[in-house]
């Protein structure tokens, strides 16, 4: 098993657009693309947080039009692949995903939330149609059981999907929840499997490496765990992890090592960390892409970013609805204002 | 009773039968027809129990009835659309276009009604467009530099058909061009979510804005009227967050409450398409003096 190469995809230039409310900037994208190729890394993801045509209001407007950042990523890549994420409900197949192949893509994972594979079908068939490679993407993991999961990705895997990702987006799981699934995915599916960590519980490492012991064939890791709320599984420690316990892949440590000085370098304004919110985020099992907004609307409404949380996972939002959290921070605020109203007459 | 506008529904799937419950209860709308393929379906089983006529011969059923009908439903499918509203145009029936076919002029009841009515086809947008463009329409009409619109629309996942989840694509084209038709701005966004939670969630409608010098308080006027206009039509429409602005954007959000008919309550995006197609069949039925 551990003879088999493991695939590395470094969807840093897309997490990580979360982490600094989507202001990656063509230079950053140059640079650390180039270093990506350099590393070694199988697939580099660029874009949007939530993927093509998710710029908008709701979620955060990109400082760079997609286009433009996916032919900046293009230019530098030779070995390592162009990847991007996928929403149905925020991308068109004719519209973002044609343009996206124009550009030059060359992995389209196509993502939907954990229970609504089906959601995804067109936009897998037509990548597949077009004679591109596309990969179903479950996301909001811990929301689901291992059964639904296996029954979803089955779904995608009918409508060609080549690999299938199961993404912990709230970094809410524990090792052994991704053993369960992804051990069961593993031995059910006949395409790879592959886990996106996210480290709220401060498990993105150990998430991953369970993932590996029970059979997943791809890994996502992003520089210094550039992404979402307290970031992803740092791409430079799952390589040393994995050089200590045997597993292949195609990566240079010592230049994986490399980019990860170069992200701490570029985004050093906006790394991620572990903090209290972050750590209640995970526990309430929200999208981790919530952080800086749940941060911007409870200062604008003087109520306590944690409790937002809380009430966010109460309600099982997923992954853009952002728009919930202005409402949930305006109605707590109320409640707040209506207890010290009944406190001082 | 006999003054009330004739009409037939084309499709027996959720949408249809829960337009025929509406029908039924309208006092100025008589369903005489309600047409599909499959006699059995769960649909044409409640038209039974309603005492409504039914037929498996869909549009040749309307061919056959003709000469008892004024206005036809169609909510079947954007590609059967197609195909039956050449066949309604030349039978002189009105038709009212549930499907994303855009065939006819877009009908959103709060802002266009009128216009509406010399149309013999009109196309009733999507769910989201129903919900947010009388909004849209209501803070384009109130700030003369609307730059940019975009609405994002939250729904249970279980009020999702099979129909609209195997092409979101349909859904965020049509809201868009809703969107620009009615706002007239220059660039407009929609976004769609399904939300599996349970107990199910209600429809949930956020409307953003960007635009120079935003006149809040003329706006909260101008969306407070048009909500209260909808809510004739569409009694759970709630606006849950009057316009303010945050993060330099300007928010509106509406939630919408289902009547239940057919469907469960949560489901208002399937109601409010409903509701703003009964209103335009109503609208028609006043005009020609019935009731």
């Amino acid at each position: 098993m551990r003879s088999q190469r493991i695939l590395l995809t470094d969807p840093t230039l897309r997490d990580g657009s979360h982490a600094c409310s989507h202001q990656i900037s063509v230079h950053q994208i140059r640079r650390y693309a180039t270093a990506a190729e350099a590393a070694g890394v199988d697939y580099l993801e660029v874009g949007h947080g939530n993927g093509l045509g998710a710029s908008s209001l709701q979620v955060g407007l990109s400082l760079v039009p997609e286009q433009e950042m996916l032919r900046a990523a293009k230019a530098c890549l030779k070995a390592t692949g162009l990847s991007v994420h996928v929403m149905p409900g925020f991308a068109t197949a004719k519209r973002e995903i044609t343009n996206a192949m124009e550009i030059g893509v060359d992995l389209f994972r196509v993502g939907a939330h954990c229970t609504e594979a089906d959601l995804t079908q067109c936009h897998i068939s037509y990548v597949r149609n077009a004679g591109k490679e596309a990969w179903g993407v479950l996301m909001m993991t811990h929301m689901a059981s291992k059964d639904v999961l296996l029954e979803e990705s089955k779904k995608m895997e009918s409508y060609g999907a080549q690999g299938i990702m199961l993404m912990d987006s709230a970094g809410a799981a524990v090792p052994d929840d991704i053993r369960q699934k992804i051990g069961l995915l593993a031995d059910k599916l006949e395409v790879p499997v592959g886990f996106h960590a996210h480290n709220n519980l401060g498990l993105g490492v150990a998430n991953s490496l369970a993932a590996l012991e029970v059979g997943a064939r791809i890994l996502d890791g992003t520089a210094r765990g550039f992404g979402a709320g307290a970031g992803n599984a740092p791409l430079e420690l799952i390589v040393a992890a994995m050089r200590r316990l045997g597993y292949n892949c195609r990566a240079d440590l010592y230049k994986v090592l490399d980019a990860g000085e170069l992200a701490e370098e570029i985004f050093s304004e906006n790394l991620p960390v572990s903090n209290s919110i972050t750590i209640v985020s995970g526990l309430a099992g929200v999208f981790s892409g919530f952080a800086k907004p749940v941060q911007r609307a409870a200062k604008q409404m003087g109520v306590d970013p944690r409790d937002v949380f809380v009430e966010l996972g109460k309600r099982k939002v997923v992954g853009g609805q952002e728009d919930l959290i202005l409402e949930v921070a305006n109605e707590l605020a109320a409640r707040q204002k209506q207890a010290g109203a009944n406190q001082h007459p | 009773m006999s003054n009330r506008l004739k009409v037939a529904i084309l499709g027996t799937g959720n949408i249809g039968t829960d337009l025929l419950i509406k029908v039924v209860r309208s006092r100025l709308l008589e369903c005489r027809l309600f047409a599909g393929r499959n006699l059995a379906s769960p649909g044409m089983l409640k038209a039974n129990q309603l005492g409504v006529p039914v037929s498996a011969q869909s549009l040749q059923a309307i061919h056959d009835h003709r000469a008892e009908l004024d206005l036809v439903f169609d909510a079947t499918s954007a590609h059967d659309h197609l195909r039956h509203a050449p066949v309604l145009r030349e039978l002189g029936l009105v038709a009212v276009d549930l499907t994303p076919a855009k065939v006819g002029k877009l009908c959103v009841p709060a802002v266009n009604l009128e216009a509406c009515l010399e149309e013999p086809n009109v196309n009733m947008v999507s769910c989201g467009g129903q919900a947010s463009i009388p909004i849209a329409f209501a803070i384009a009409q109130t700030n003369p530099q609307v730059e940019y619109i975009e609405t994002i629309s939250s729904i249970a996942s279980r009020s999702a058909g099979p129909a609209t989840r195997i092409n979101l694509d349909e859904y965020l084209m049509t809201t868009e061009e809703g969107l620009q038709t009615f706002s007239r701005c220059p660039a407009v966004k929609a976004i769609l979510n399904l939300n599996p939670a349970q107990p199910c969630v209600h429809m949930q409608t956020t409307v953003l804005a960007m635009l120079k010098e935003p006149n809040l308080p003329k706006t909260r006027m101008a969306v407070a009227s048009v909500v209260k206009k909808i809510q004739r039509y569409v009694p759970g429409y709630q606006l849950i967050l009057p316009p303010m602005i945050e993060s330099n954007r300007l928010v509106v959000m509406v939630r919408v409450e289902g009547h239940g008919d057919y469907l469960p309550k949560y489901a208002g995006n399937l109601d409010i398409i409903n509701c703003a197609a009964i209103a335009i069949a109503e609208a028609h039925a006043i005009k020609r003096g019935a009731a």
